[in-house]
């Protein structure tokens, strides 16, 4: 019930993020989801994909630090309270937040969340208690 | 298994040693002074003639040769013999200023090769091996050292010299290499590519290597060890004093027995010049005294080491040296307190990391400041900023305590640190730029 995501390591240079986007572009990989933290010395950028072994292949090929994470995606009401609610299940059962971030889906329009926890069956857990529903990594592939 | 010798001198007793120590020594000096205007003129001005040195127990009489003075008598300077007696030179890489040209005639190449011979075998080489020479060949002597070693020892040699790493492991995996010959750093080059390759050790018929050309530690050696899964040897040279295989390691792993017939070594406080004894940490210093091209006398290696003639298991009574802690112009001194790099990679290899690594010192508001990167493993969880910050924060601590001073760590990608003829380019020192 979890999904891949990729990590990749970018140093704060310019160019790094086109030249990631341009091996997934020829490789023809789909980007689902993206986030990118920053700090001062680095970026992290994290990554959903339509196949992340390949992309894990095709950039550490590029000589890119890579790594897949086991994450959770989870489908939101798209509406004022909808991901306070989810969110009060995992606090309320001391489950913290890495980070997460949002995307929306074309097909139909509704908003997902990623959620990278500590412990995802922990977590799963907690979110199929409370009917939230949960994307699989098939669905997520081909939306 | 017995151990093997290339020839009886190793084991010879201690007082045959000094006596042909002595006789080579009083010949030697004899040639230098009449072949070498550079130490003649010394010689006078100290008052001194080759007749004063009848023994090695006159061996401090004799004046002190530094790098500069090969330098200052760029290029053919110091050679003791006519061009038509010189079949090679090489010469070391000069970071700084001027390179260092040396020469061999046909005998110091016998000479050398005995040397390396003896190193090959004392790592349980013998004419059924393959070995595998990755150090670069050209002018440095690594390469050529170890190629003319392990003809002498009638082992086939593949001179595979440095880059292209898949490239050569496959040649270590088809070929049949089994023993490899390169410096440490790149030996673990090796074997992390091997990895990624999905190439394991039981593919491969390597069974030792002799590695050197740069300071390493013991941990190094166990990382070499279980990385590539076979019995890593130190040697210990440089081109002033002939290259490698000045002296080389035996199956007791613990110090580099000095080819003394060829090279008396001496260990001396750097700042006095005052001979130390035995079991002395101080600077290596090499009189050659079968050279005929570039017989130095006392050259400082500005190597830090100490000597022993402490009994060993392998049988050679040859005296060993441990491995040099540093260079005396490696040393750093940062915020008054001496830091060796090698120091860096023990911390980095007690963690379980891979020794890649640069310091950068600078010196912002008239202070010292230490930057550490280090490349990050492949295997390192760092999806999270708190991960990557975490693995900075315990090697920092740990190098903050090895070395009693404050270091900034930063996390890069793999491989991005400079690498140079397999030598990694360890320090990078502005403070220098702004004097």
């Amino acid at each position: 019930m979890t999904i891949k995501q990729l990590s990749i390591f970018v140093e704060n240079k310019s160019g790094r993020l086109s030249e990631i986007t341009e091996i997934l572009h020829k490789n023809n990989i789909d980007i689902r989801a993206l986030s990118i933290a920053d700090t001062t010395n680095f970026g992290i950028l994290r990554i959903i994909v339509d196949n992340p072994d390949k992309a894990q292949d095709v950039l550490k090929d590029a000589g890119f630090t890579v790594s897949l994470t086991n994450v959770i995606a989870i489908g939101v009401d798209d509406q004022p309270g909808g991901l306070s609610k989810i969110m009060k299940y995992l606090s309320d059962k001391d489950i913290g937040v890495e980070y997460m971030y949002a995307f929306v889906s074309k097909e139909d329009n509704s908003a997902y969340v990623i959620i990278r926890v500590e412990d995802n069956a922990k977590a799963l857990e907690v979110l199929q208690n409370n009917h939230v529903p949960i994307l699989t990594a098939a669905k997520i592939y081909e939306m | 298994m017995p151990e093997k010798y290339w020839n009886s001198m190793e084991t010879a007793p201690l007082h045959e040693i000094r006596a042909l120590q002595s006789l080579r020594l009083s010949q030697t000096v004899r040639h230098a002074y009449n072949n070498i205007s550079f130490y003649k003129k010394k010689f006078d001005e100290m008052g001194l003639t080759p007749d004063d040195i009848q023994s090695i127990d006159d061996l401090h009489k004799l004046p002190f040769t530094y790098k500069q003075d090969l330098r200052d008598n760029y290029p053919y300077g110091l050679f003791a013999v006519p061009q038509d007696q010189i079949v090679r030179i090489h010469a070391s890489s000069g970071t700084t200023g001027k390179q260092t040209v040396v020469g061999y005639t046909a005998n110091d190449l016998v000479t050398w090769s005995d040397c390396c011979a003896r190193a090959l075998t004392a790592a349980g080489g013998d004419s059924s091996d393959y070995v595998h020479v990755s150090y670069g060949y050209g002018l440095f002597t690594g390469g050529m050292g170890l190629h003319y070693g392990a003809e002498r020892i009638k082992a086939t040699v593949i001179p595979a010299s440095v880059g292209n790493t898949q490239r050569q492991i496959q040649v270590i995996r088809d070929f049949g290499s089994s023993l490899i010959c390169c410096t440490p750093s790149y030996a673990i080059v090796l074997g992390e590519t091997m990895r990624d390759m999905g190439i394991s050790t039981s593919e491969l018929k390597l069974k030792a290597g002799i590695f050197g050309a740069e300071p390493w530690t013991e941990e190094m050696r166990h990382k070499i060890e279980s990385l590539l899964n076979i019995k890593a040897y130190d040697i210990y040279g440089l081109s002033e004093v002939m290259g490698p295989g000045v002296s080389f390691e035996c199956s007791e792993q613990t110090g580099m027995h000095v080819n003394e017939d060829h090279f008396i070594p001496e260990i001396i406080n750097p700042e006095t010049g005052e001979v130390l004894p035995d079991g002395e940490q101080g600077e290596l210093v090499f009189t050659a005294i079968t050279k005929e091209a570039l017989p130095l006398l006392r050259y400082r290696t500005r190597d830090i080491a100490s000597l022993s003639r402490k009994k060993c298991s392998c049988g050679r009574t040859l005296i060993k040296m441990t491995k040099p802690a540093g260079r005396t112009d490696d040393m750093l001194i940062i915020r008054g307190v001496n830091v060796f790099p090698s120091q860096i990679e023990s911390v980095l290899l007690n963690l379980g990391m891979a020794p890649h690594y640069q310091l950068i010192i600078d010196r912002v508001n008239n202070l010292d400041v230490m930057e550490v990167l280090v490349e990050m493993n492949q295997d390192m969880e760092f999806d999270a900023v708190r991960l990557v910050e975490k693995t900075e924060a315990r090697i920092k601590a740990a190098i903050d305590s090895t070395l009693g001073i404050s270091a900034k760590v930063h996390l890069v990608s793999p491989k991005t640190i400079e690498r140079s003829e397999g030598k990694s380019k360890r320090v990078v020192d502005k403070r220098k730029l702004h004097d």
